[in-house]
Order: C-alpha cells, then structure tokens, then sequence
C-alpha cells in the first residue's frame, strides 16, 4: 500500500507535465518580468540595460499616480458596495426569503456569468447621449428632468459611478450567494436565544450575525479587493480610460505603456507595482487567518 | 353514541378556530412581507431589465430606436440584425472562441487532475511545497507574465495565433483546478484507494479506474467554472491576437461595436446576445452547479 502510494517515478509523470506548463508560461515569466524592470526598450528595437531609471520615472510620473489614485479610489468603492450590499441582500435571502430564496438567488447571481465586455456594451448603450438617448436619458426625459440628462461617459466624474455601478450590478449576486452560505451556517438555536433575550431586527444582525459572520465577510473583502485591484475587461470595453486618463486604472496604463509606447521596461515596472500591493493585501489575508485561528 | 359525536364536533370546532387563528396569523405575516417583496421585485427589476431590454432591442429597427420611446416592445421580430451581426464577423469570433476554449479546457483538465493525483492520494516529499508553488499562482496579477509571453510567443512565431491562446489558457486555469482537485480527491475515502491496492491495481490504474471516477462531479464543476473564465477572457486575447480572423468573442465583439456601435444598435445589440446566449443556455440548465463552483473557487483563493 504505502510502497505504491510512494511511487516516485509515477508520482513524477503524473505532476510532470502540469509543473513543466506552469514553469515555463507563468513562474518563469514572473522572473523575467521582474528583470524587465531594469531595461528600457522592446521585442523590436531590442533592450539596453538602465538600473533602477524605471523606478524613478515611476515616482515622478504623474500619470502613474493618477492612474494608482483612480485604481485605489475604484477598489475601495466597489469593493465596499459588492459587499456591503451583498451582506444585505443575503440577510434578505435568509430572514424574508427563507426557503423560497433558491430563485432569487439564482435570477441575482446571473449577471456574474456574462462577459465584462458585453456587460459594458450594455451599459454603454443605457447611459448613451448621442446620437440617441440611452434607458437612463430617456427616462430622465420621460420624467421630465431635462436638466439631469447629460454625457454620463464622456466626464470623468460621472463615468467613475457609472463604472462603479455596472461592477456592482454585476457581481452583487455572487457576494450575496457567498455570505449566505456562511449565514446559513448560523446555528438556529443560536438567533432562537438571541430573539428570546429580546434581542431583534438590527440589534440581532449587530451583535449576533455579523460577529458570527466575520471570517467570510473578511474573505469576501479580501476577495474584492483583490479583483478589483485588477479591474481591466469592465473598464476597457466601457470607457477605454477615458475621457482623457480620466478613468484608466494601473492595468490599463501598463498595458498602453507597453503596447502603445512600445516601453517594457517601465510596463514591467507599473506591473510589479501593481503585484506588491496585491501581494501585501494578500499577506493581510495570511495574518487575519492566523488570527482567526488564534 | 351521540356524546361521541358531540365530543368530536366540539373538536372539530376547536381545531377550526385554530386554524382560522393560524391562517389569520399567516395572513399579517404575509402583509408584513410586502414591503420586502416590493423590494426584491424593485431589485429583481434592476438585475433583468436590462438584459431584456438588450434582447428586445436586438430585434428592433434603426427608425424604431429613433422614432420609439425605449419601452416600446419591437414591432416585428427583426431577426436580420442577427444574420448582419453574424456575417459581418461574430461568425469568425464564436468560431475562434470555440476552438480555443474547447482544447483549453480539456488539456487543464487532463493536466491538472494528474497533478492533483500525485499531490494528494500519493505520498512523496515536496509534494506540499509544490501544491503551494501552484497555489501562488492564483494571485499572481496577469500583467506581471504579459510581456515576457509576448516576447516568447514573438520568438516562438506564435503572435496572433490561437495556439497562443490555448498554451497561456491552460497554463493560467491549472492552478484554481489543481486547488480545487486537490479537495475533491481530499474527500475520496483512504479504504477506496487501499481496496484497490490489496486487489492488485497498479498505481495507474488506481488513478484512472478509482480516483478520477470518483471526482466526476469536480471535473464537471472545474470546466464549468473555467468555461466562464475563459469564454470572456479579454487581456490575453486583446494582447496577442491582433488581425481580425483569429479574434475571439470578447475583442471581436469591442472590434465590432467599434465599427457598427454608434449606428447601427439593432446588430449591435443582437451581437452583444449572441455573446451572452452561450453562457445563458449554460446557466440555465446548471446554474446551482455553477453558483458552487465559482463561490467555492473564492472562498478557497
């Protein structure tokens, strides 16, 4: 039994080939991109080796930190809504729903499945100006608030909350889907004592779910975060960063840098920042975990 | 005789009042409810309109979006906006798409559940510090592999291939599906395995006759969830694919709004469904499959 489980050679073959594809297609891309950094130049016109010159344009370039402001401001919006209003939504499923949930939840989460770009095709469409009114002019029309219809994509101010509002859309389903499987994990007999000491509605949710609910509703944000830092489809196909930089986030500023401008070494650069801020709110799950099991 | 009978009217009676007092209960507590179902209508409303009003709009006329209030129901099925969406290139789009998603998703399979195998049933050392090597890869931010790929793939000849696609699809689904491989093979029973041994199966056929029959509800749960991944991938596809006969359907369909969006909604928005109706069928038949699938991949990542 133990000798066979202990087969090295067969143990070898079978993990073989998937450890070969993932070295050579992502760990080793990895090192090379971190090398990167301390080039200049591309594929075509090759590469000169420059130090740490990317790392000083990167603290002086005011685009990149607009970009990094835009992308911070963004994470934590909709990170915030996604889960905030998918905590509502799952109190909704658990304590007015109850077993007839299973058909809201599903008609909820459906948004999640569809490609970003078509999701921002759609909106596009709804907050359209010209040449035709979109589902938000024409309703404002309709109730004749002339004075509200404007370009919604086409300023900065307002294409952020329609951004923020599609991201929401979209996924607020799958966050209320994930805290209400921890909701439903809630002992009964547990909100039965509650409700018996009196205690209901808010208060209940106060001091007795959300206590109880804490680790998934770390993980959720951990989770959101983690994506939204990286937010590219939804934002490409909806404004293309636009107008202006206005709405470019640090994934879309790295991809025109290297391919629009033809510089690795510094898209490189913008990438590995983009990775430590993701790898310290990855850390930041590590050391809530151990806490949690502490 | 008849003080039976008595008896059993007056209990009767009782239980009738007690049901009247439960139904009067039901009531107020359904009269209670209506605010949150007002509510979850309004949400529900807020979620499916839009998409209904895209399937709609797919079958309406150019005069009609200038003419008609948006609510307005198309006046005719127009499904020529279908035939000049699908002619004028979500055909080559849906093809492409297809074709690399399909082989994308059989080689993760194949790949990662013989790595899960290995790192999990088997015994060796360094399997756990390899299954961690993996798991890393699930936040690694695809931006940091994105030129040095290209730079190979350039070298490689294989820019603006499919081929391009397929390799970096794989690569980038196996560490989620080893991860959750390695769970479904967690709950396979240690007697199964051990069965198997004392009848004399040799470690391969304990892997394929045993093990993966055994996780045939997670390769289904893995490609479904993977199937979404990649069916709306955007990054890889925008970067290394660049003339328009090897697009997929999600920069296919940003190159097609590009050129018919402004003007032309009734194929647009008939494009934009074409893209969703895939994944809508999928959903429909399996979505408590998929709402696991996705959630368990995010609780565990």
């Amino acid at each position: 039994m133990e000798t066979m489980l202990r087969d090295r050679r067969a143990a070898l073959l079978l993990v073989g080939p998937a450890l070969l594809i993932y070295s050579l297609i992502v760990l080793v891309p990895v090192v090379w991109s971190l090398a990167y950094t301390l080039f200049e130049g591309n594929v075509l016109s090759g590469f000169q080796f420059v130090g740490f010159h990317n790392f000083a344009v990167l603290v002086s370039d005011a685009s990149f930190w607009q970009a990094l402001a835009f992308t911070l401001k963004y994470a934590v919006v909709v990170t915030l809504g996604q889960v905030v209003i998918g905590l509502l939504l799952s109190l909704m499923y658990v304590f007015y729903l109850g077993k007839a949930s299973g058909l809201v939840r599903t008609l909820i989460f459906f948004p999640v499945i569809l490609p970003a770009v078509a999701i921002a095709q759609l909106f596009s469409k709804i907050f359209e100006i010209a040449p035709q009114y979109g589902l938000v002019n024409s309703l404002l029309q309709a109730v004749h608030a002339n004075g509200l219809i404007q370009p919604w994509l086409g300023q900065g101010g307002s294409a952020f909350w329609v951004i923020v509002i599609m991201d929401i859309w979209t996924s607020m389903g799958f966050y209320a889907v994930l805290l209400f499987a921890g909701l439903v994990e809630i002992p009964g007999d547990i909100l039965e004592g509650a409700r018996i000491d009196g205690a209901s509605g808010w208060r209940l949710v106060r001091y007795i779910v959300l206590p109880l609910l804490t680790p998934i509703l770390f993980s959720s944000f951990i989770f959101s975060i983690n994506g939204t830092l990286k937010v590219f489809a939804s934002i490409v196909a909806l404004t293309n960063g636009g107008p202006g930089q206005e709405t470019t986030p640090l994934t879309l500023y790295m991809f025109n840098t290297a391919f629009s401008n033809g510089q690795y070494g510094y898209g490189s650069t913008i990438a590995t920042a983009l990775a430590i801020m993701s790898l310290l709110v990855t850390l930041l799950i590590f050391s809530s975990a151990r806490r949690d099991v502490a | 005789m008849s003080q039976i009978l008595t008896g059993r009217v007056d209990e009767t009676k009782t239980s009738v009042r007690k049901l009247e007092s439960k139904r009067r209960d039901a009531t107020r507590k359904m009269l209670s409810r209506i605010p949150a179902w007002v509510l979850i209508g309004l949400i529900l409303v807020i979620v499916l309109y839009p998409m209904l009003w895209m399937l709609l709009s797919s079958f309406k006329t150019n005069t009609e979006f200038s003419v008609e209030p948006f609510w307005s129901l198309p006046s005719a099925f127009h499904w020529e906006n279908y035939a000049v969406a699908w002619n004028s290139g979500m055909s080559t789009y849906f093809l492409n798409s297809v074709i690399v998603v399909f082989p994308s998703l059989a080689l993760i399979l194949v790949i990662s559940v013989a790595a899960s195998f290995a790192l999990e049933v088997m015994l060796w050392r360094g399997r756990n510090a390899i299954l961690l090597i993996f798991l890393a890869g699930i936040m690694i931010p695809l931006q940091m592999v994105l030129l040095p790929l290209f730079t190979i793939y350039f070298q490689a000849g294989l820019i603006d291939t499919r081929w391009a696609l397929i390799i970096t699809y794989t690569a980038f689904g196996l560490p989620l599906a080893v991860f959750l491989m390695a769970g479904f093979f967690k709950t396979v029973p240690r007697a199964v395995i051990e069965a198997a041994v004392l009848d004399g199966a040799s470690i391969y056929q304990i892997f394929y006759r045993v093990a993966v029959p055994m996780v045939a509800n997670g390769l289904l749960t893995i490609a479904l969830v993977q199937f979404f991944f990649l069916w709306n991938e955007l990054l890889f596809a925008l970067t290394f694919i660049s003339s328009d006969s090897n697009r997929t359907i999600p920069t296919g369909l940003l190159n097609f709004t590009g050129e018919h969006g402004s003007v032309d909604w009734g194929p647009t928005f008939a494009a934009v469904s074409i893209t969703v109706i895939p994944t809508l069928i999928l959903y429909l038949v399996l979505n408590q499959k998929v709402i696991k699938g996705l959630t368990s991949g995010a609780v565990k990542g």
